[in-house]
C-alpha cells in the first residue's frame, strides 16, 4: 500500500464518520423548523451543515488521489455508522426491511467502486 | 381500528411519501452539483476572478446547498436509518449522467452496481407497516 493511498484511506474514513456525525445534527435541528425562516439559524443545524459540507471537502481531497475501488467500500462505511447512530440517538427501530436495503445498496456501491478506475 | 388511529395512520403514510420525495430530489441535485464540479475543476485555475466566474463550480456548489437544505426538510418527518441510505441513489444518477454527459464508458461493475442500488432503494422506500 502507498503511503498516498493510506493517507486517502484514513481521509474516507474520517469523512465517512463526520458526515454520519452531520447527519445525526441535521435531525436534531431538522425538528426545530418552524414555519418562521429564523428558525433555521439554530446551533444544531449550524453544527450538522458544518460537518455535512466539511466531509465533502475530507471525501473530495481523498478521492482526487483515484483507487476509487477501495475507497467507495469506505465511504458506505458512513451508512452503517449512521444506521448505528439512529438508533442510539433516536430511538429508530432496526427492522429486517433496512438491513436487507442497506445491504443492497452497499454491495451495488462497492461494484460502482469496482467499475470506477 | 378507531377513526383518530386510522387518519394517524394515513398522515404517518403522507409524511413517509413526502420526506422519501424529499431525498430523491436531494440525491438529483447532488448528482447535479457532482457533474457540474467535475465540469468546473477541469478548467479549474488559481485565481479568484476565474473561480467567481466558473458558472460550472458556483453552480455545482449552488446545487450542494440546494442539497443540505432538501435533506434537512426530509429528515423533519422521516426516520434516519431510513432516509440516509437512499442518498446511494446519488450514485446512479452520477454513473449515468457520466455515461451520457461525460462520455465515460458504460462496464458491467458499474451496471450491476446501480440496479443493486436501485432495487436497495426500493427495499427501504416500499411501504412496510407504518407505526402509530
Amino acid at each position: 500500500m502507498t503511503p498516498q493511498l493510506f493517507r486517502s484511506m484514513l481521509l474516507v474514513l474520517g469523512a465517512s464518520v463526520i458526515g454520519s456525525f452531520g447527519a445525526v445534527f441535521l435531525k436534531f435541528g431538522s425538528a426545530k423548523i418552524t414555519r418562521n425562516p429564523l428558525s433555521f439559524l439554530n446551533p444544531q443545524l449550524g453544527v450538522g451543515v458544518t460537518l455535512y459540507l466539511g466531509s465533502s471537502v475530507f471525501y473530495f481531497l481523498a478521492i482526487r488521489g483515484g483507487q476509487l475501488s477501495i475507497l467507495y467500500p469506505l465511504v458506505s462505511l458512513g451508512y452503517i455508522w449512521t444506521l448505528l447512530w439512529a438508533r442510539l440517538f433516536f430511538k429508530e427501530s432496526l427492522t429486517r426491511q433496512k438491513f436487507v436495503g442497506l445491504g443492497l445498496i452497499l454491495i451495488g456501491v462497492v461494484l460502482v467502486g469496482m467499475g470506477a478506475k | 381500528m378507531s377513526a383518530i388511529a386510522a387518519s394517524h395512520l394515513r398522515e404517518a403514510a403522507a409524511a413517509r411519501r413526502q420526506s422519501i420525495l424529499l431525498v430523491f430530489l436531494c440525491t438529483l441535485s447532488g448528482a447535479a452539483g457532482q457533474i457540474l464540479g467535475k465540469i468546473g475543476m477541469t478548467h479549474f485555475t488559481p485565481n479568484l476572478f476565474a473561480i467567481v466566474t466558473n458558472v460550472p463550480l458556483i453552480g455545482g456548489y449552488s446545487l450542494y446547498g440546494l442539497n443540505t437544505l432538501l435533506m434537512v426538510l426530509a429528515l423533519r418527518k422521516g426516520e434516519l436509518s431510513m432516509l440516509y441510505p437512499i442518498i446511494a441513489l446519488t450514485y446512479v444518477w452520477v454513473t449515468l449522467l457520466s455515461y451520457t454527459l461525460l462520455g465515460e464508458p458504460p462496464n458491467l461493475f458499474k451496471n450491476c452496481g446501480i440496479a443493486m442500488i436501485v432495487i436497495g432503494v426500493a427495499v427501504l422506500g416500499s411501504g412496510g407497516k407504518a407505526k402509530v
